[in-house]
């Protein structure tokens, strides 16, 4: 495939921003080096919990190559830092929503809680200076277990949320619900715990903020996935700066899985003291410093129970869960268990009564917010994990209790709210099944039990709500933000195109992909297309990456300036062409006039454009460049069939994911290439969550226990298996690319088939349940429990 | 990383001396030691570097022995010929350590002097009944490893090299911690060329060490299924987040089974 044609669409064109990638030289946040810059040192609170009698930096601004020392008594009119979504309770009551300073103030919360900032000439000079702060902590009991945070009795943390309950919601039709079980014929019930997670992007958190006294402006470069957001929040919520006189650049970025979403302390500190110091500052996380200060993932406890009808046919889901929320409100954390979650919880299925609650607490822990996936890893895992248990009690295999409870008519209508455009559940299932090759399992198994080994087939059949979101139904739903994005078109006079897109890439590689809609939209070489993403300062507005929503709904917008674009060439050439405008076409790069071979091409309508001769200058404004915004009319629903087999060593206790087959519908397909890539990268987070990676506090002391990579598993190339990885197509119906969105269904669909996969595995051995990550220590002990 | 003096010793002589003069530490790979000055967890005011001495490398053959020096990289180890042809445990453990950075830096004489509870080489020193050799004389295998980060070293004494002597068989398994990839359990099991059975254990406490039961059931008989019958007491072995002591002590057979299996 060669990139210079334009028939792009569909084609897995190479990625364009690879060459820089791979011959290092990208642009990060760490290359940032400002002249005269100082660097940052976050002194973090070694405790869980503990009053702040007093800080003493007297001997830390003494000390060599300090430029200063700030402390929250400081930060003077500088407010908290913001959480962007309103949950309102069962008792109609706004969710508990205490203060969460940008420096740790009276008290802190969590091990890593930022309690001061060190300024120096260097990063070692501001590091040994933290350690002659003294701080006289009085240290408080601490709870890091989101249940027994809610438990009478527990450490209060926060003075404004009672019992540390933050919110306790609910969705659906409780009695409609209680009524189906009622009547039902059997019930499956799980206790389901969804382990806590530490994002670990390979970039860790950056940032470089200065001020410029000429222009009265600020400046920070950030390690970001939403520029514009972090701006808008920053400016309007915390420091109070007007929002023209700050430029935020999110340059290029090695990884979010959302951690790099929200509004951190560390950023809104450096900037705040910019202007103070006179000088840039930067900094640049430790990877240790990561563990303790970006948002951590999932962390769910709970209760699941599935009624049916005599044939397996689903009747109603009833669903109690606690979600831990960690010390503060990070960004968007209350809306990830509440709006992203429960509203999934109907999966594929036609479920027609669900009803789910939901009690928010905090803990002593770094927050939890949004990571790849954000809400929908937790509810498809609770379905699927719960779907699976069913089809063991029912005695169906696994293919026919999803295949009786499919949905198959669309619209469709959920009983939690959403609903959905279209899907094709049984085309996904089918083709997993094939790629799997689910015929010949049982000679497989029969082969592995010669060798000791103990094999297992796992099904989960996924659906995430991307592509957020309208922004009137968020709005209704307690977002104190749109959910838009904005893309703007700048063809140049010579025919070429910059697009600006409000969307962020951080290896999701839109640089390529909207390139190509670009060009084929044009009838333009792909190469002729840049696009240019991460800087408020150039790009009109945007609310970013993040949700899968990129292609919907970034990709819409610049599809929605291109028809201006496309409009405004059509007049142009009617001009030009002498010829009524409705006459025009416009195709394959040409402007024709309709039923002859009379015809000028986009570039010398482009050309017309910026040399206006030849132009209806009184009726046209010269000039080819179109902003448009767009607010989707729905979420789109992606979905699939994933399918593990595992091999587990009852001798270690080792599970193996020795196949996995994975059938996605992600709507039309601009570059299979890119979102294949992006299939693995989930599908290998997902495993990550299902076998290796578990965050730890120490139930005591609130230490965190799996502080480095010695004790967090993270999953390396060895531990996944070659996915055999395929797609199915029914096109989004209400965005002109049809596209669904594909970045987080891995990580979504994944860790239930896995799961399930060592469920089938160890029922030859008795064992009936065991929680994520399947370790080897965990699958053994599990395995020695049901033998005793 | 708090500031430090750096010194290049020219030999052996030279760096005891300037350990004895700065109070410093000595630096062979680097591997542990920087790690942990990095994360602030160590400080010391000199680093006496090592890696320019000529008679601290290389691989010989010495009668019934092979002698490995102990700046000797674990790559070339596992590269070796004549470890390969004498005692291919040692290839096969060398390989198997970190990755291939760590591989390319790390020392022999640094991990025993280190002396990390769940590093390789001590599985293999205590298992073949090495001898460490050291700028101050020699230390029998059985006994130079005294506790956590614990050895029969003096502070100005360094390791020249390990005498390995060659036994009729011997092999290593490990279990990887699923995080560090460190040994959660390593077992290294010899049969010297007198018949006389050793069996050692890495990983499993904060020393490593001989595990009579598995030498017992394998001097009665020297195959797969004797070692896993073997019985291991969980008493005084570690716990932590990824493994209890029982598991620790039921990977000791398993593992020690798939060694005597794979020769």
């Amino acid at each position: 495939m060669g990139a210079s044609d334009t028939n792009v669409m569909g084609k897995s064109v190479r990625r364009k921003e690879d060459y820089r990638f791979l011959t290092g030289a990208g642009q990060y946040t760490d290359d940032v080096n400002p002249d005269r810059h100082t660097h940052a040192y976050f002194l973090r609170s070694p405790h869980a919990h503990a009053r702040i009698r007093g800080i003493d930096t007297s001997r830390a601004k003494a000390a060599p190559g300090v430029v200063a020392v700030c402390t929250s008594a400081d930060l003077e009119g500088v407010n908290g830092l913001p959480c962007g979504w309103l949950i309102t309770g069962t008792d109609g009551k706004p969710m508990n929503e205490p203060p969460h300073p940008v420096l740790a103030k009276g008290k802190v919360r969590h091990v890593g809680d930022p309690v001061a900032m060190v300024v120096a000439e260097t990063p070692n000079q501001a590091k040994d200076a933290s350690e002659l702060i003294d701080v006289d902590y009085e240290v408080l009991p601490a709870v890091v277990n989101c249940v027994d945070a809610l438990k009478r009795g527990a450490p209060q943390i926060h003075d404004e949320a009672p019992g540390n309950k933050c919110y306790t919601w609910a969705l659906g039709d409780k009695a409609a619900v209680d009524a189906a079980f009622a009547k039902a014929a059997h019930v499956s019930k799980l206790d389901i715990v969804n382990n806590r997670l530490i994002p670990n992007a390979i970039e860790p958190r950056a940032a470089v903020a200065s001020y410029d006294r000429a222009a009265d402006g600020y400046t920070l470069y950030v390690a970001s996935q939403n520029p514009h957001v972090e701006r808008l929040l920053m400016t309007a919520f915390v420091l109070g700066l007007p929002e023209h006189k700050v430029r935020v650049i999110a340059p290029d970025v090695g990884g979010g899985f959302g951690s790099k979403i929200y509004l951190y302390a560390e950023e809104t500190a450096m900037v705040w003291a910019s202007k103070r110091v006179g000088r840039p500052i930067k900094w640049t996380a430790e990877r240790s410093e990561s563990f303790v200060s970006d948002a951590h993932g999932r962390d769910h406890v709970t209760r699941a129970e599935l009624a049916m009808d005599k044939d397996g046919r689903f009747l109603a889901m009833r669903v109690h869960t606690t979600a831990n929320m960690g010390a503060y409100l990070s960004t968007f954390a209350s809306c990830i268990p509440t709006i992203l979650y429960a509203t999934l919880l109907a999966g594929q299925y036609t479920t027609p009564a669900i009803y789910c609650e939901v009690t928010a607490a905090f803990t002593n822990t770094v927050p939890v917010d949004a990571y790849r996936g954000a809400g929908r890893p937790e509810a498809t895992y609770v379905v699927e994990r719960l779907v699976h248990q069913a089809g063991v009690d029912m005695k169906l295999p696994q293919d026919e209790i999803r295949r009786r409870n499919f949905i198959r008519s669309f619209p469709h209508q959920t009983p939690v709210a959403l609903t959905y455009d279209t899907g094709g559940y049984d085309a996904c299932l089918d083709e997993a099944m094939r790629l799997a090759d689910v015929k010949g399992f049982a000679a497989r198994k029969a082969e592995a039990a010669k060798r000791g080994k103990l094999r297992g087939i796992g099904y989960s059949s996924y659906i995430e709500a991307c592509g957020l979101a309208p922004s009137n139904i968020a709005g209704a739903l307690g977002a104190r933000a749109g959910l838009f994005e904005a893309g703007e078109v700048r063809v140049h006079p010579t025919g070429s195109v910059t697009v600006f897109t409000g969307s962020h890439s951080h290896g999701q590689g839109h640089e390529t992909t909207f390139a190509q809609v670009v060009a084929s939209r044009l009838g333009i070489p792909v190469e002729n297309v840049d696009v240019v993403h991460g800087d408020t300062g150039r790009v009109p507005f945007g609310m970013g990456t993040y949700g899968s929503r990129s292609l919907a709904v970034g990709g819409t917008a610049i599809v929605k300036a291109l028809d201006k674009i496309v409009a405004k060439g059509r007049k142009i050439a009617a001009h030009l062409l002498e010829a009524a405008e409705s006459d025009i076409e416009f195709a394959d790069g040409k402007f024709t006039v309709s039923g002859t071979d009379r015809s000028k091409t986009f570039g010398e309508v482009a050309l017309t454009a910026y040399v206006p001769h030849n132009y209806p200058l009184d009726k046209l404004e010269p000039g080819l460049n179109e902003t448009a915004f767009y607010d989707p009319t729905n979420f789109t629903f992606p979905a699939g069939t994933h399918v593990c087999e595992v091999e587990v060593d009852p001798d270690t206790g080792v599970v193996e994911v020795v196949a996995f087959s994975a059938c996605d519908d992600f709507g039309n397909i601009v570059n299979p290439m890119i979102v294949e890539g992006q299939v693995h990268g989930g599908l290998t987070q997902g495993l990550g969550q299902a076998l290796l990676e578990n965050c730890v506090y120490d139930a005591e002391s609130g230490q965190l226990l799996s502080g480095t990579y010695m004790d967090y598993a993270m999953p390396r190339a060895d531990d996944v298996p070659s996915f055999n990885v395929g797609t199915k197509v029914t096109p989004c119906t209400h965005n002109p690319l049809g596209a669904k969105g594909c970045g987080e269904a891995g990580a979504i669909g994944a860790p239930a088939a896995m799961m399930n996969a060592v469920h089938d595995a160890l029922a030859a051995v008795g064992v009936t349940y065991i929680d994520m990550p399947a370790s080897p220590h965990r699958v053994w002990r599990a395995i020695q429990a049901a033998r005793a | 990383m708090y500031a430090f003096e750096l010194h290049k010793a020219k030999s052996v002589a030279d760096a005891a001396a300037l350990i004895a003069k700065t109070g410093g530490k000595a630096l062979a790979g680097g591997q542990s030691l920087v790690g942990a000055m990095k994360l602030r967890l160590a400080q010391p005011g000199a680093l006496v570097d090592l890696s320019g001495i000529a008679e601290l490398r290389g691989i010989r053959r010495e009668g019934g022995a092979v002698i490995v020096g102990a700046m000797t990289r674990h790559a070339e180890v596992a590269a070796s010929a004549d470890v390969k042809a004498a005692i291919p445990a040692l290839v096969a453990l060398a390989e198997g350590i970190g990755d291939r950075q760590v591989r390319n830096m790390g020392t022999l004489g640094g991990a025993i002097a280190h002396a990390d509870p769940a590093a390789d080489w001590p599985a293999a020193v205590l298992g073949l009944g090495a001898t460490v050799i050291t700028s101050k004389g020699r230390h029998a295998a059985d006994g130079f490893f005294k506790g956590l980060y614990e050895t029969a070293l003096a502070g100005d004494e360094l390791v020249t090299a390990v005498s390995f002597p060659v036994p009729r068989k011997a092999a290593y398994a490990k279990f990887r911690n699923p995080a560090s990839r460190f040994a959660l359990v390593g077992v290294f099991v010899a049969q010297a060329g007198d018949g006389a059975v050793r069996v050692a254990v890495t990983g499993a406490t904060a020393t490593p060490f001989r595990c009579a039961p598995l030498e017992a059931a394998l001097a009665k008989s020297f195959t797969a299924d004797a070692a896993k019958a073997a019985k291991v007491s969980a008493n005084g072995l570690s716990g932590d987040l990824h493994a209890s002591p029982e598991y620790r002590a039921h990977l000791i057979p398993v593992l020690a089974a798939r060694a005597v299996a794979s020769l």
